[in-house]
């Protein structure tokens, strides 16, 4: 006969305002098996916890129902508890009368009535459980980090500080993300090459980072500490080693095509460099629209380069990696504003998105830093700014606020008055949000030393007139309708999540929300770990973010990275699935079930009536089960059984319940 | 191609001129439009009220009808275009409504939206080709500027309409260049013209016609095209008593040009003459 | 002016909500109706304060505008507005309120026969009539 142990916990008043204690006590008392019942206000404390192991030394319990609060919050504190009085972890069952309880029902008598039918379903689960042990599974010491930008970047040098090893994947052919685009960084105006550059410079040449840029993650298998990924280095058509960063090559280039860097307001070549910091300070030839590669003539490079370094064969590579733990820091990409035909914007070369306009703020941008309009390149006089497009907008955009463009637009309005002190600004904005360390001091400065006209309300239409913009708008807090006539338009155009985020986040068997932002396992509390354990999330690719946010984040998700990378072995959690091959016929229809792909067919040899026979059975491998148990439901003889869960367990609960 | 085809009041009397000449140029391009028998008047307005059904009973007369030649439900009329596809679009997505509807009506078939409703230019687009229309072309409109006004009607609420991008809109800019035409770009050319406020407030519309009609003189247009008779009335109309005088730019349907450049006009028509 | 819960969830204004279909308080008051709004300059109450008015309660205020007259029902507003309010809705149902209810009329005798004289299509005649007779 079993010795089954009840505590049932008052949780101070949560549940002994409910749930009669005192009766719950004496009825557990009665079940099948239970040798001892007893309750304390607070099982959880210490003295609780001692109250239990020493019930468990007298009663010589065999194992034990706390009855308490949800075992996401305690299972592991009463495990511990089992542990230390000598008991084996998996032989304690929680019995939820709190969430599952008192917190839902509000008359005494049912909600006793309840909790003692949750109490009888553990004992009897109990009554079943097996000693279980965890196994152990090394960890491999290297990370992966995906994507390049500030957050990337950020999270690459902390784990390699730490003594790591790091693979480092950036998709375009230089690292630096959306910051290298920026011109001057709110609240401090620092210029972001200034600040970016020397960060870009120290991971490329720390000895535990390597970079893989224009390179691609294709694949990812394996779990927590046995990560296996698949790495695309797409072909450079440069060879890394031999290039000296000359320049003579893109100079020469006859192909001109439109700059992703410079949001296309100027032209590159072919063969080219996305901007002169550029890490590593090595061309790609874009073979889209190289001659040599679309008309099989040209070959200019190839000549001038006095390296040598041109290389039309090159070829893809291919790599495999094993890592511990990965960083997905791949960003955000600006809204496309093609619904948002009332602006102009695509109709007019002077209505520009913030990005483009830090662009031709930037000295390193097509009009080297002189901002010009891109119509006529004649200094503006009057700019409008627009903030909230497509955001905050449930109609046509997101229905988020974006979080960085009331501050990039106070930054912008001061760069542009900084340039042009005579000029006016005006800000059309709904509500002004900044939240954040000097963030309101900044806009406060933007309105009153350097005065912009802020403006309650939005802007209607842009109509193109000439060659001004004639902004039609509201002043809501005066209540006039207002017309501007404008030189230059600035959208401040919601970010969103990268449009190939969904994919990302199958290959990497994370979640994403509504928005294919990248979804945190807790909002509050595990804010930068995904669901899927070993995989930790940084900056924009998560949600709207500035650069310190992206930055705090990103260290954040490397400390988490390295407290993982610093264990030499992880321990696995026993409670997966088995086979009982001599029930399993061999239908296999748990492999397709099975979302971590943990199950695998294989063949076994048999004696029947002295014949050797060969049977296909399933397999779990126990290192890529989750526990999930959809195994365990798809298998029509049963032969599947989740350990800790059985089928008989369940059952058991189920009769319980129902008495 | 054979079409359900619903015509509108206003068509049979005081824009005549955009049946005549949308009728003509689709016999000519192979398009049978059947007429429906017994159409009512679809309302002008769509009823904004939730409450009520009984304005749209018209409306669903026309759309179960054509339902049951399963053919597609063509309009010229802006106006109609406008009532019968909201109205469409409430007996699918309403079920209350539909349900009260259906009641009432007491057709033979239950109707849930199952027509679909275009207009003559979605016809035009997307059933003839815009490609194809080119090549029908005989007399092409060569060197001709001419501005396309959309109003409201055909393009808002978007979530409905669904005509085409409502701010930013190209299908009678393609149609004129299928005719050969310079489509001239202007931005009012999808602002509200002031619709029925003419009744009412002349000097209000006079003013909202003149920032069009100004709009599409300054980048220089030589005419203005609509779909749509109160448009057509408005622009024409009032664009004499703009605040700045009188503008004179000439004021077409679209199915003027096609009938043009299709080489029917002035040309009596076989079944006609009969 | 003093604000009660009993003006803000007065009966009208759940009528007004009823007819319209619309929730009131979905209006952040962005402006972005009245910004694009082609006869913003004759009206007496801005759309987006036509909102605020309900938000508040003031629902006399706006029986009594000629905004509601005005406002041509072009879809502008509500096509743009980023909270999917139906601002023409909202203004129907004012208009119904004082048609059905109160026996008001807009259109004054003798306009018709004015109108149609010129040629003016049906349509038009129709809508207003729908628009601003019972
Ligand atoms: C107009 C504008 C002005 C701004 N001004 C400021 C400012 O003044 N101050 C401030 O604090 N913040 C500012 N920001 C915000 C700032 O840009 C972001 O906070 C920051 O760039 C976020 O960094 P990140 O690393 O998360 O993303 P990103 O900068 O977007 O970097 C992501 C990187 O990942 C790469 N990548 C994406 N997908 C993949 C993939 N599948 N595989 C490999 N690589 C991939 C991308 O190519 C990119 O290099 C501004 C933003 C905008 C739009
Ligand atoms: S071969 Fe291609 S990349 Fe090289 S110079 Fe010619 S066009 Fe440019
Ligand atoms: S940060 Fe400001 S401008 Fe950007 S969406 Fe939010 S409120 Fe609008
Ligand atoms: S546009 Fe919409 S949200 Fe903005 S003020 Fe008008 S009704 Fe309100
Ligand atoms: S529907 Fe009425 S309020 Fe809205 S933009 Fe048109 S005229 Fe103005």
């Amino acid at each position: 006969m079993k010795r089954i142990g009840v505590f049932v916990c008052w949780c101070g008043t949560n549940i002994a305002n409910t749930v009669n204690i005192e009766a719950v006590t004496e009825a557990a008392g009665k079940m099948p098996g239970v040798v001892y019942a007893g309750n304390y206000k607070y099982m959880c404390s210490e003295i609780g916890q001692s109250k239990i192991k020493s019930a468990i030394i007298r009663e010589k319990l065999d194992r034990f129902v706390v009855a308490s609060c949800s075992p996401r919050m305690h299972e592991s504190t009463f495990r511990k508890t089992a542990a230390a009085a000598g008991l084996n972890p998996y032989l304690v069952e929680i019995a939820n009368i709190r969430e599952h309880c008192s917190w839902v029902h509000k008359n005494k008598g049912e909600a006793t009535a309840k909790a003692i039918a949750l109490i009888r379903a553990a004992v009897a689960k109990a009554a079943r459980d097996k000693e279980l042990w965890a196994t152990q599974i090394p960890v491999e010491h290297r990370a992966l980090v995906i994507g390049g930008g500030i957050g990337g970047i950020q999270a690459a040098l902390d784990i390699a500080d730490a003594g790591f090893e790091v693979d480092l994947v950036e998709r375009t052919p230089s690292i630096g993300g959306h910051m290298a685009q920026l011109d001057k960084t709110f609240p401090t105006l620092d210029c972001s090459a200034c600040i970016l550059t020397p960060k870009m410079g120290e991971a490329a040449s720390h000895p535990k980072i390597t970079l893989y840029t224009y390179s691609e993650v294709e694949k990812v298998d394996g779990y927590v500490g046995n990560f296996e990924a698949t790495i695309r280095k797409k072909a450079r058509s440069v060879d890394l080693e031999k290039c000296t960063g000359c320049g003579i090559c893109w100079e020469k280039c006859p192909s001109r095509v439109k700059s992703e860097f410079d949001e296309a307001l100027s032209m590159r070549k072919a063969i080219y460099i996305p901007f002169p910091q550029a890490v590593p300070n090595v061309p790609v030839i874009d073979r889209a629209s190289c001659r040599w590669f679309t008309r099989e003539k040209c070959g200019i490079c190839r000549k001038t380069c006095p390296a040598g370094a041109v290389n039309f064969d090159q070829e893809d590579e291919v790599l495999q990696k094993k890592y511990g733990a990965i960083v997905v820091a791949t960003g955000f990409d600006v809204l496309d504003l093609d619904d948002f035909g009332e602006y102009s914007y695509g109709k007019h070369p002077d209505v520009l998105t913030s990005l483009e306009f830090e662009r031709i703020l930037n000295s390193s941008g097509p009009t080297g830093g002189r901002l010009l309009r891109p119509s006529n390149q004649s200094p503006p006089k009057n700019v409008v700014f627009i903030q909230c497009v497509g955001s905050r907008d449930k109609s046509r955009g997101k229905p988020y606020c974006s979080k960085i463009c009331c501050m990039y637009s106070a930054k912008h309005v001061i760069l542009f008055k900084e340039k042009y002190p005579e000029a006016q600004a005006y800000v059309f904005y709904i509500d002004i949000r900044t939240a954040g360390k000097d963030f309101e001091e900044f806009h406060r400065r933007a309105v009153e030393e350097y005065g912009a006209l802020y403006l309650k309300g939005s802007a209607g239409k842009v109509f193109p007139d000439g060659d001004k913009l004639l902004v039609k708008g509201v002043d809501s807090l005066s209540g006039h309708a207002l017309e501007i006539e404008a030189d230059m338009v600035v959208l401040a155009t919601a970010i969103k999540a990268k449009s190939d985020a969904p994919q990302l986040a199958r290959l990497l068997g994370i979640s994403t929300d509504t928005h294919a932002f990248f979804m945190e396992a807790h909002p509050k509390l595990r804010p930068v770990e995904a669901h899927t354990a070993g995989i930790f999330l940084a900056g924009a690719c998560q949600g709207p973010k500035d650069i310190p946010e992206t930055v705090s984040q990103a260290s954040g998700a490397a400390a988490k990275a390295i407290v993982l990378l610093s264990k030499e072995n992880l321990l696995s959690d026993p409670c997966v699935s088995e086979v009982n091959e001599s029930l399993c016929t061999g239908c296999l229809a748990c492999i397709k079930v099975c979302p971590y792909s943990a199950i695998t067919e294989k063949t076994i040899e048999e004696k029947i009536h002295g014949k050797a026979l060969q049977r296909r059975v399933a397999e779990v491998n126990v290192a890529l089960c989750q526990g999930c148990g959809s195994c365990t439901v798809s298998c029509r003889p049963g032969a599947v059984n989740l350990k800790g869960f059985t089928n008989e367990q369940i059952m058991a609960e189920v009769d319980a319940i129902c008495l | 191609m054979r079409f359900s085809y619903y015509p509108g009041c206003t068509l049979k009397t005081t824009a005549a001129l955009l049946e005549n000449s949308a009728l003509k140029a689709a016999r000519a391009l192979g398009i049978e439009l059947i007429e429906q028998e017994k159409w009512q008047c679809c309302g002008a307005v769509f009823p904004l009220a939730a409450l009520e059904i009984a304005p749209f009973l018209s409306s669903v007369r026309s759309l179960a009808a054509a339902k049951d030649t399963g053919e597609k439900l063509v309009t010229i009329c802006a106006a109609c275009y406008h009532v019968l596809k909201r109205a469409n679009h409430v007996m699918k997505t309403d079920r209350d409504v539909c349900t009260k509807a259906n009641n009432y009506l007491q057709l033979p078939e239950q109707y849930r939206g199952g027509t679909e409703v275009i207009h003559y230019l979605e016809l035009l687009r997307d059933e003839v080709g815009f490609p194809t229309l080119a090549r029908k072309v005989k007399k092409p409109l060569t060197g001709r500027k001419i501005a396309a006004f959309y109003g409201c009607l055909l393009l808002r609420p978007p979530a409905v309409m669904q005509f085409d991008n409502a701010e930013n809109p190209s299908i009678m800019e393609d149609f004129l260049h299928a005719l050969g035409a310079a489509a001239v770009d202007y931005p009012y050319r999808t602002e509200c013209c002031g619709v029925y406020l003419s009744v009412q407030n002349e000097e209000i519309v006079a003013e909202m016609v003149a920032k069009i009609i100004n709009s599409a003189l300054s980048h220089g247009a030589e005419a203005i095209v609509d779909a749509c008779p109160l448009c057509h009335y408005n622009l024409l109309e009032l664009q004499k008593k703009t605040p700045q005088g009188k503008s004179t730019l000439p004021v077409y349907y679209f199915t003027e040009l096609l009938e043009e450049a299709l080489d029917l006009k002035d040309k009596v028509e076989e079944k006609m003459a009969f | 002016m003093k604000i009660t819960r009993d003006n803000l969830c007065s009966s009208i204004v759940k009528e007004i909500a009823e007819i319209s279909g619309e929730n009131v308080a979905g209006c952040y008051q962005c402006g972005k109706c009245t910004a694009a709004c082609p006869v913003n300059t004759v009206m007496d109450i801005l759309p987006h304060q036509v909102l605020r008015f309900l938000q508040l309660g003031l629902v006399e205020a706006l029986l009594n505008c000629n905004t509601i007259w005005i406002c041509a029902s072009c879809f502008t507003c509500a096509g743009r507005c980023p909270r999917g309010v139906d601002l023409p809705g909202i203004m129907e149902a004012l208009r119904l309120i004082l048609l059905r209810k109160r026996g008001f009329s807009r259109i004054k005798a003798g306009v018709i026969p004015r109108v149609a004289d010129k040629g003016m299509p049906e349509q038009a005649l129709v809508s207003a009539f729908r628009k601003y007779t019972r």
